[in-house]
């Protein structure tokens, strides 16, 4: 189907609010392929509003009089609340956004499940064993583990974190999979370390959204809607695992192995946050991008599949889950727990949720490598690092306090020292501007030590010339 | 008796260092000498004090409770004034000194394997896990401390003997930081409406209150007498605050004696004054800060609030914030939480949210911006009372004063803010934080929860306060250490009585000289946010109220942000400031040297690309010569150093002129980069270790506190 049959309406007369915070917007609306815009008109200080379509989580319309209004929830959870002239008008719009920001539809198909993959030299991650009920086993990859210890240095042990408790573990050999059997697999221990996943992370998020988005609500009710729905403990249980395998590489000298079932989702949470807390190279601009790319997108986190929809759809949730989401407010409790020590800031974080959800880039399309080459996605868009990498993103992304670090970052788990992402979640509900204020003065800082610094060898070399 | 001769000598730096009198042992005359005398001579009287036996116990464990780290071994000591743990770790040998004032209850716990179990905890929330080997020395230590915690005499705390060695005159300076009649004068007072009255003089009208009090110039003594008698311990209505903008303004009194009917005409009228005194409104609010329930039940006992239709021109608002009594059980309840170990996620939330702290802290911010709104936005005055006046309305009236007025957001403002509205309007120190022996129903966190909402403001608006966390933290440690005198006694008389001022040191003199420790990095004094009263949101969310754990935990170290931005920046900016003053010094150097450059060139023939071989000007001081390829490295390598360069910065259009004038060899070479690289490589690296190796090394920040006086 082409766009310009989705488009009945192109353009009418609308209104925009956008949150509590914020001043309405007045000017022509207009529906693209891609983007809905707003022209406030030429005397305007913002001249042009936009919005990606495919940003759209749910979309709602209310007639009223000859007058309409759209709300639209987006994936990176704004709420924007559109008052369009004309009914037809309003009818025709909601119909183009709502079939427009499916965009393309690609055809999905699970992902092709891969057997053990070596990734690091210590630290691997794969997906669960195929056991299955008949307690099935394979020479080849008993050899793989044994050949992993062996490789390591002499006496070595290992550990396999397996993501799911022993319960789910066990019952997965009824389909097929899976967990590692102590007798088959000498010198390896097995942990298990349960992390939510699927619906039940999809509906805590949704849960936590919704709670975040009631202004009216007292203390004690925010309190148990907070424990209720389960987020912060997810993230509790998210750190605590990846710290597990950290300290078992760091501190033990094992080789650790982490699985769930497919090895594309909680395995990849505790093993890109392992490096992370490990490794100082990853926690550079340069090596955080890498290490997405590595451990998320070409380890085969199904993006699509997973980012389809956010917190508003309506829609029964079937494969999304937010476990990308989950990585990053991981992410974002090491950073505010060791300010100086990520080169990255909130910025960099927020940016990576909004382009996984929603993104005018490749980076995140598809569900696997496979998939991406079949789309001929690398020549067919751009790359969203070569977005991000450029000198006017810097300010917003970098963190001015790096310092580097050479030491493993060894966070708090407990309760006390985790808290809400508010930046995130409370992005569109709280004013920005006293977070803004601080941020620039943090630059200003920074910057004014740099300059300083940077001014003060010219002369002392002139100094020299004496 | 083992000790070694290191461990005494720690133990007498500290103690040297805290200055702090023992007269269970020593006598004055003796301690003053070891101020003076050298170290060894302070040893031997260090020695005597240790024999006594009875004072120290051996092998005692401290047990940390977070990590799963052993126990520290170590020893004991009891004196007049500390609990001292000294570790026996021959590398570290960390100390952990607690104020006998400090500790709030101690727990004797059933006799295990390994020796007694003794909890402490203390009011400024550490917690003492101690286990001793032998039960009756527990016993001991126990029965001593019980009693050295509960002093009955205000001559037998802290702040009679901590000699911090000031003279007189310092002492006394130390008294004046703090002047409330100048405050006053900065809120632009007196003035066509208000005066200052003298009917409080020598505490003859209410003896909780100061002697100096302004009120409407219209309220005659007849007046203020009148109404004294039909208010709570007749605390009468008297400014807190006056807004100069709008002429509205905040005062506070106790509840009216209004029973079921009860009326005073003079009431009514002191109410009618303080209207007039705001000629931009024809009314005030009447802000009584209990829940309507509690209010209505004390007007069986002859006590209440003000009936709307006796007072002409007032509107009436309760605001429910709780009595002092669930207040600390609140807080019971909540730091009972905080010692869960190892909680859930939920254990904690549910646990936070059935203590019901977050919800009472919320409470009075609110009331602090109904008030602020009422008084900036509909330029009403506000009347505000509870029942005596001393407890909910200091904290309401000083949260709206914080909001209102940009000064008491700044480090002097802010201890202004605190003499102000507790001290002199006599909230009940003695009482509320049992500095003496007394009746533990009286004990409530009236001003830890003012404190901590001033946290959660400043966490919501992070550049409007010049002071920073750890500034409330030392201010609430000072408020139960008993160590200065200001925040003794339940009123302003009892301290004139006490000689208060002749007799102890000021907290707010020995804060303002550590005040560099103090300060915000981020504040902004000018910023269009900050400036004013602060502009909250239209509806303050219950999510932006966070759990403190900077202060509810502060002593489990392991659980606070391993890296400080604040002392980070604070850093940066003392270096860039160092270097600044560096750069002009530089700067008039060179200035001297291009004038003396300018005659050698007139002078000079040669060819520019060498001036600096030919003109004699590398002398033998300069070591390393410069080579030309580095000069166009430094060119590039400029522009990324200093990646917002403007025209307005002087440093650097002093560097780029003096490239442009100066000869072509001025460059800096490779040194001179790695120069710059150290510099920048200072990072307070205070937490970049592992957790195992941090907080062992360096003594706990509170301690430090005691000592650097």
């Amino acid at each position: 189907m082409e766009f310009s049959e989705l488009i009945r309406t192109g353009q009418a007369q609308a209104e925009l609010l956008r949150g509590p915070e914020a001043p309405p917007l007045r000017g022509t609306l207009c529906v693209t392929g891609h983007h809905l815009l707003l022209s406030p008109g030429p005397q305007a200080t913002p001249d042009l509003w936009l919005l990606l379509l495919r940003s759209v989580d749910s979309i709602e319309k209310r007639v009223a009089g000859d007058c309409g209004t759209i709300t639209l929830r987006c994936k990176d959870l704004r709420v924007l609340q559109l008052d369009i002239e004309g009914v037809e008008a309003t009818l025709n719009i909601a119909r183009s956004i709502e079939g427009l920001r499916l965009g393309d539809a690609w055809h999905f198909h699970p992902p092709e499940r891969y057997y053990k993959r070596v990734a690091r030299e210590v630290l691997l991650r794969s997906s669960q064993p195929l056991i299955g009920p008949q307690k099935r086993r394979c020479a080849e990859d008993e050899a793989l583990l044994r050949a992993v210890l062996a490789g390591s240095r002499p006496g070595a042990r290992g550990f396999i974190v397996d993501t799911r408790s022993a319960q789910t573990a066990k019952q997965a050999r009824m389909t097929g999979g899976g967990t590692e059997a102590k007798a088959a697999y000498p010198g390896w221990k097995r942990l298990h370390r349960p992390l939510e996943r699927g619906r039940p992370l999809q509906e805590s998020f949704v849960h936590l959204v919704e709670a975040c988005g009631d202004l009216e609500q007292s203390m004690d009710h925010w309190l148990s809607r907070l424990a209720g729905c389960r987020w912060l403990a997810h993230v509790k249980e998210a750190l605590s695992t990846a710290c597990l395998a950290a300290q078992g590489m760091e501190r033990e000298g094992a080789c650790i192995l982490v699985h769930g079932a497919e090895g594309t989702d909680s395995t990849l949470v505790v093993t890109s946050l392992a490096q992370l807390i490990l490794d100082p190279s990853s926690r550079t601009m340069a090596g955080f991008q890498e290490l997405v790319e590595r451990e998320w997108i070409q380890a085969g986190h199904p993006f699509q599949l997973r980012c389809a929809h956010s917190a508003f759809s309506h829609a029964r949730p079937k494969h999304e889950a937010p476990t990308f989401l989950l990585f990053l407010d991981c992410v974002w409790q090491l950073g505010r727990q060791f300010p100086l020590s990520l080169e990255f800031g909130e910025g960099m974080l927020l940016a990576l949720f909004d382009h996984a959800y929603a993104s005018p880039f490749g980076t995140f399309l598809c569900n696997s490598e496979q998939e991406r080459c079949l789309c001929e996605v690398r020549t067919r868009t751009h790359s969203l690092w070569s977005g991000l990498n450029q000198l006017k993103e810097q300010r917003k992304l970098r963190n001015p306090l790096y310092v580097p670090n050479p030491l493993a970052l060894w966070p708090s788990v407990e309760p006390q020292s985790l808290r809400l992402w508010q930046g995130l979640f409370l992005r569109w509900t709280r004013p920005p501007e006293p977070s803004e204020a601080a941020w620039e003065k943090v630059w200003q800082i920074v910057t004014d030590q740099e300059k300083t610094e940077g001014s003060q060898p010219t002369v002392s070399a002139s100094e020299l010339q004496l | 008796m083992d000790f070694r001769k290191g461990s005494l000598r720690s133990g007498l730096c500290s103690l040297e260092k805290s200055q702090c009198h023992h007269p269970g042992f020593l006598r004055e005359s003796l301690l003053k000498k070891m101020c003076d005398e050298e170290t060894h001579f302070v040893l031997l009287v260090f020695f005597f004090f240790l024999v006594d036996e009875s004072n120290m116990v051996e092998n005692v464990r401290l047990v940390d409770r977070i990590s799963s780290k052993k126990a520290a071994l170590g020893t004991l000591y009891l004196t007049a004034t500390h609990v001292i743990f000294v570790e026996n770790a021959p590398d570290t040998r960390k100390e952990t000194w607690i104020l006998h004032s400090q500790i709030s209850t101690i727990e004797k716990q059933a006799t295990t394997a390994t020796g007694c179990p003794l909890l402490i905890r203390c009011k400024n929330f550490q917690l003492l896990q101690l286990i001793i080997p032998q039960e009756r020395d527990c016993h001991d230590v126990y029965l001593s401390l019980v009693r050295l915690a509960r002093p009955v005499k205000y001559e037998e705390l802290y702040c009679f003997s901590f000699n911090p060695k000031l003279d007189k005159e310092e002492r006394e300076q130390g008294w004046m930081l703090i002047d409330l009649g100048e405050e006053y004068k900065r809120m632009g007072l007196p003035n066509n409406y208000w005066q200052l009255s003298d009917v409080n003089r020598d505490y003859r009208v209410c003896d909780s209150y100061p002697a100096d009090l302004y009120v409407p110039r219209s309220a005659t003594a007849h007046i203020i007498v009148g109404s004294s008698k039909f208010r709570s311990r007749r605390r009468f209505p008297a400014l807190s605050y006056y807004y100069r903008e709008n002429h509205a303004s905040i005062c506070r009194s106790s509840q009216p004696l209004s029973g079921f009917s009860a009326r005073c005409l003079e009431d009514e009228q002191m109410l009618q004054a303080i209207r007039k005194a705001n000629p931009g409104s024809d009314f005030i609010y009447v802000v009584d800060t209990r829940p309507k329930l509690n209010a209505m039940a004390n007007r069986a006992a002859g006590k209440g609030y003000e009936n709307e239709d006796n007072y002409s021109n007032i509107k009436f608002q309760f605001i429910g914030i709780e009595n002092i009594h669930v207040m600390r059980n609140s807080l019971q309840k909540m730091l009972e939480v905080c010692e869960l170990k190892s909680p859930s996620m939920s254990d904690f939330l549910w646990g936070l949210e059935n203590s019901g702290w977050l919800r009472h802290i919320k409470a009075i911010l609110d009331a602090g911006i109904f008030i602020a709104k009422a008084v900036s936005e509909e330029g009403a005055s506000v009347l505000v009372h509870c029942s005596d006046g001393w407890d909910r309305t200091a904290q309401v009236c000083s949260v709206a004063s914080l909001l209102l007025d940009p000064h008491y957001r700044t480090l002097k403002g802010f201890m202004v803010l605190i003499e102000k509205d507790w001290i002199s309007f006599g909230h009940k120190f003695n009482h509320r934080y049992g500095n003496l022996d007394g009746d533990p129903k009286e004990i409530s966190p009236v001003i830890d929860q003012f404190i901590e909402c001033v946290w959660q403001l400043m966490e919501q608006f992070p550049c409007a306060f010049e002071f920073n966390e750890r500034f409330l933290i030392h201010i609430q440690n000072h408020i139960y250490s008993c160590q200065f005198g200001n925040f003794l006694c339940n009123s302003q008389k009892e301290r004139q009585e006490l000689k208060i001022q002749e007799r102890t040191h000021s907290s707010w003199a020995h804060l303002w000289k550590n005040r560099a420790e103090y300060l915000n990095p981020l504040f902004r004094a000018d910023h269009s946010q900050t400036r004013g009263a602060l502009r909250l949101p239209t509806a303050p969310c219950s999510f932006t109220h966070k759990f403190w754990s900077g202060m509810y935990n502060r002593f489990e170290k392991g659980l606070q942000p391993r890296q400080s931005v604040t002392d980070y920046l604070m850093a940066v900016k003392e270096e860039s400031q160092q270097l600044e003053e560096e750069l002009a010094a530089l700067g008039e150097r060179l200035e001297k040297i291009q004038k003396v450059q300018l005659n050698r060139t007139e002078v000079k023939s040669n060819k520019q690309s060498e001036p600096s071989k030919h003109s004699g000007f590398s002398t033998s001081d300069n070591s390393t010569a410069n080579t030309p390829q580095d000069y166009s490295g430094n060119v590039k390598s400029f522009p990324s150093r200093s990646p917002s360069q403007g025209d307005e910065d002087s440093a650097l259009i002093l560097t780029q002129d003096n490239l442009k004038s100066s000869d072509p060899d001025l460059s800096a070479n490779s040194d001179q980069e790695s120069g710059v690289e150290d510099l920048s490589c200072r990072s307070p690296s205070g937490g970049e270790h592992a957790p195992s190796e941090d907080s062992s090394k360096d003594r706990d920040s509170d301690e430090a506190v005691f000592l650097t006086a």
